[in-house]
């Protein structure tokens, strides 16, 4: 299983705060699981067409190309505005 | 020598702090540091021309403390820095509210001053927190997320 979280912006335009996904046997990159995050209907394609979203895996920020495994936090979320 | 631990150098809390009680932290029982640089951010009355009424802090737990602490373990890294302590403040806020807290001790003022910025700087660009503001524009109130900054990239990437 790899759980997937979504913060600030990205959560309310999703109107989702976190999903499971089942971790088959194909190896999966960040990248992947946006590919199939946005295959699910027109409004998650459209979020995820944003290419400022930023990505995070097990509390360290990645890119598209990091490998995901089973037990894996995925985080997705805009560009931060902390301070 | 500081014997701080990580943990307690990094606090995200929904209430405030006070400036001299962290300072007094910072000093302690530390009689080799001779510099204090101290940071306090806080709301301010007015975005882009909008009235704020008032800021929502978004975080991600877990997340935030690690990426904090990963600055931490950098900016002693680069510079001869004793003691370092961050606090953000997360949840709803108000105009003139203190939100985020840096204090770097050193030996001499200028790694302290150098690693206060840094850390900030980082901050601001890699620690997983968002700001929501709530605005009254023309009579209208409305609530929006706000946006990162090119700016604040510029910065941090100075540093690299």
């Amino acid at each position: 299983m790899i759980k997937i979280v979504f913060f600030a912006a990205l959560r309310e335009q999703l109107n989702c705060a976190k999903l499971s996904l089942a971790a088959d046997d194909n190896t999966k990159t960040v990248n992947d699981i946006k590919q199939l995050l946005s295959d699910k209907n027109e409004r998650w394609q459209q979020t995820f067409s944003n290419t400022s979203l930023l990505s995070a895996v097990n509390y360290d920020m990645v890119d598209g190309s990091h490998l995901v495994k089973s037990g894996d936090e995925v985080a997705f979320f805009p560009p931060v505005t902390g301070g | 020598m500081s014997n701080h631990s990580h943990l307690n150098e990094i606090s995200i809390q929904a209430a405030d702090f006070n400036l001299a009680d962290e300072v007094f932290l910072l000093e302690k029982h530390n009689v080799i540091d001779g510099a204090i640089v101290t940071f306090t951010g806080r709301v301010r009355n007015h975005n882009n021309g909008n009235s704020v009424t008032t800021l929502t802090l978004e975080h991600y737990p877990g997340m935030t403390e690690k990426s904090l602490a990963k600055i931490i373990i950098q900016a002693k890294e680069r510079w001869d820095i004793g003691r370092v302590k961050v606090i953000h403040r997360i949840g709803e806020l108000s105009i003139g509210d203190q939100i985020v807290f840096v204090g770097v001790t050193s030996k001499h003022r200028q790694d302290a001053f150098a690693a206060n910025e840094f850390i900030m700087d980082y901050l601001k660009v890699k620690a997983p927190f968002w700001k929501k503001e709530k605005v009254i524009d023309a009579g209208q109130a409305s609530e929006n997320w706000l946006a990162a900054k090119n700016s604040d990239t510029d910065k941090a990437e100075l540093w690299s």
